[in-house]
């Protein structure tokens, strides 16, 4: 009885999978094949075989727009931001976490405040700030306002709270500065909490749309994103090409994801946001 | 090395609470001081105030002749053993000797030299590129000195260090650190929750309770003359014995009247002038495990029945229940030979030569010897 109940489970989790799983096997698969299959089979269980397959349509894609140009511009801004936003989130989190001084339990509170305001609230008076100060159209405009992050701050103040003192204290004695404590002791035990924060900043990144089309105008700087949804209107219109052009896109993400993985799961679990 | 010392050191809480209340204690160079209480007696924050992790409300902490009160952890110099080791996970234990002479900016050789030494000592040679996480609760505990070891500190400072492990194992490595920090010469001081411990380490020992110092001295003073009630119970295993009683004037001087019956107090001048004060006060009468025999006869002197037997081998503890100890649970230790059954009512005969007497609110009034007599009808 019980097994027939377990193989029942495992098979709606199949199906489960198999659903989400659908979407990026038929963009991987159609990316390979020529635009004409990939029509005639929409809709069919044709559509997750591989057909007529060639790179072709990875080669269109450089062909018709400059998609080095774009990766490079969303790898560039992509990795500043999840660099400099792990330095400074996590040492703001180790001083709230750790350190006395006053007016923390004010700033905490703020920070926790600001978590729930979407960037869609405050987008526009943002870009008319950093608008006054010359800014827009560069890399500086796309980097700088996501550095400092107050999801970031937070999970890195639960985590490094939950760290026993006694390796601060030890370290203290042993004649370690509040610096050198954080560099030589923290980081290296905070593993989970930096992959975390790595790949959630990552992710948002490198999705980023409504920021970058707000703030830019020419292609010198624009990222990934706003150049799949120019390419989309881009006549004629070529699904073949946008499948290779999303595959593309995705494949950072999940190295990224796959590199990280180990600790995420950890972290997402030490940090106590999956219940 | 250095000598230590707390002079009037404080130290409360946000919160109010008080950790340590105006304590005072000079720990001189090259001396083993323990310091020893139940949970929450402030004998720990009083390691981490020496250490400079905490900061104290008042007072002055002197090293030396020096004021540290406001120099950094590292400006002190002195060196901690954390109850639960605190070796940094994530690094070998080469490293995690080499860190504080790696902080103390000393050259890369010099750093392996002193790491090589100190590892010899403790013959922790062939774990040096191992993590923390593969050895076992012995051999991290022998990391965690290799790391006081090596910074060549000012004094020593143990925070439970053998709560960790197991009896056995406890009892070597005690003798291990008694045995190393008489050869070094160095200033010790070590906390612990447990009395043995205390009293079999310690040249002498400070006996904490709420934070205020009850009593400091070599073991057996604090054993033979507790200075209050807390000492009597907390020194021995299991603790001193107390009763109410009341200093009464007898026939041929003071006595202290119990419950059904009376003990005689020295005839001499000295006691009799010490007790006057007293009397018709009263008293807690103490008497350790065993100052406590029992009699086969229940027709004179006090009585008890014995509520549990616990059998040591050599030995036995017998715990009474009586009518004139009604506080407390006595116990008495006495040979194996005579047959004892829980529930069995006993005469207890109570050795006078060995008593000890408390004020109603815990401070010691005498402790006496005398020759051993009978009760006073």
């Amino acid at each position: 009885m019980v097994s027939i109940w377990r193989a029942c489970a495992y098979l709606l989790l199949l199906a489960a999978a198999l659903l989400f799983f659908a979407p990026a096997a038929f963009m991987l698969i159609g990316s390979l094949k020529p635009d004409a299959q990939v029509l005639a089979e929409a809709g069919r269980l044709q559509a997750f075989l591989p057909g007529d397959i060639s790179l072709q349509n990875y080669h269109d894609v450089f062909v018709r727009v400059a998609f080095g140009r774009y990766l490079g511009n969303s790898l560039f801004i992509t990795v500043c931001v999840v660099v400099f936003g792990l330095l400074v989130n996590a040492l703001a989190g180790y001083a709230l976490a750790r350190l006395e001084w006053r007016g923390r339990r004010l700033l905490l509170a703020a920070i926790l405040a600001i978590l729930i305001i979407p960037l869609e609230a405050i987008a526009v008076p943002l870009f008319y700030e950093l608008s006054l100060l010359g800014w827009r159209d560069s890399y500086l405009v796309q980097i700088a306002p996501f550095i400092a992050n107050a999801f970031s701050v937070y999970l890195f103040y639960s985590f490094f709270l939950g760290l026993p003192r006694e390796f601060e204290d030890a370290a203290r004695i042993d004649g370690a500065g509040s610096l050198r404590i954080f560099f030589y002791i923290i980081v290296p035990n905070s593993r989970p909490a930096f992959a975390t924060v790595a790949i959630l900043t990552f992710l948002t990144q490198w999705s980023a749309f409504l920021w970058p089309l707000l703030v830019t105008s020419s292609e010198r700087v624009r990222p990934l994103p706003l150049a799949i949804a120019n390419f989309y209107t881009l006549p004629p219109l070529q699904w073949g090409d946008i499948f290779a052009f999303g595959s593309m896109m995705v494949a950072p993400v999940l190295m990224v994801f796959l590199l990280l993985q180990r600790w995420f799961v950890r972290g997402i679990a030490a940090t106590g946001l999956k219940d | 090395m250095a000598d230590i010392e707390f002079r009037h050191i404080s130290k409360c809480y946000p919160d109010g609470s008080e950790a340590l209340v105006d304590f005072n204690l000079a720990v001189a160079d090259g001396e083993l001081m323990v310091l020893v209480g139940p949970s929450g007696c402030g004998k720990s924050t009083s390691l981490r105030l020496l250490a400079g992790l905490d900061t104290p409300s008042s007072g002055e902490l002197l090293l030396g002749d020096r004021r540290i009160n406001d120099l950094s952890p590292r400006q002190r110099k002195l060196a901690m053993v954390f109850q639960n080791y605190a070796l940094y996970p994530h690094m070998s234990v080469y490293a995690n000797l080499a860190f504080p002479l790696k902080m103390a900016g000393l050259s890369r050789a010099a750093i392996k030299h002193r790491v090589q030494d100190v590892a010899g000592v403790l013959e922790l040679g062939e774990f040096l590129k191992r993590k923390p996480g593969q050895l076992s609760g012995g051999q991290r505990q022998r990391v965690a000195m290799g790391r006081a070891l090596v910074r060549e500190p000012h004094a020593f400072l143990l925070d439970e260090p053998l709560s960790n492990l197991d009896a056995k194992l406890r009892v070597q490595i005690r003798s291990e650190i008694a045995a190393l920090q008489r050869r070094l010469h160095a200033t010790m001081i070590y906390v612990t929750h447990d009395q043995v411990e205390a009293m079999t380490l310690g040249a002498r020992v400070a006996v904490l309770h709420q934070g205020r110092l009850q009593q400091v001295g070599v073991p057996q003073a604090l054993y033979d003359r507790p200075a209050n009630l807390f000492v009597a119970g907390f020194i021995g295993s299991p603790g001193m014995n107390l009763f109410p009683a009341r200093v009464r004037s007898g026939r041929d001087g003071l006595i202290l009247q119990c419950e059904g019956f009376a003990l005689p107090v020295p005839e001499d001048a000295a006691t009799q002038q010490l007790l006057a004060p007293h009397a018709g006060e009263a008293v807690w009468v103490g008497v350790r495990p065993e100052g406590l025999a029992l009699g086969s006869s229940v027709a004179a002197g006090p009585v008890a029945s014995i509520s549990a037997i616990e059998v040591l081998g050599y030995e036995r503890l017998v715990y009474l229940d009586a009518s004139w100890a009604p506080e407390q649970r006595l116990c008495a230790r006495v040979g194996m030979q005579a047959p004892l059954q829980s529930g069995e009512m006993v005469g207890i005969e109570i050795d006078c030569s060995a008593l000890h007497l408390f004020h109603q609110k815990g401070q010691a009034i005498a402790h006496w010897t005398l020759p051993p007599a009978g009760y006073i009808p």
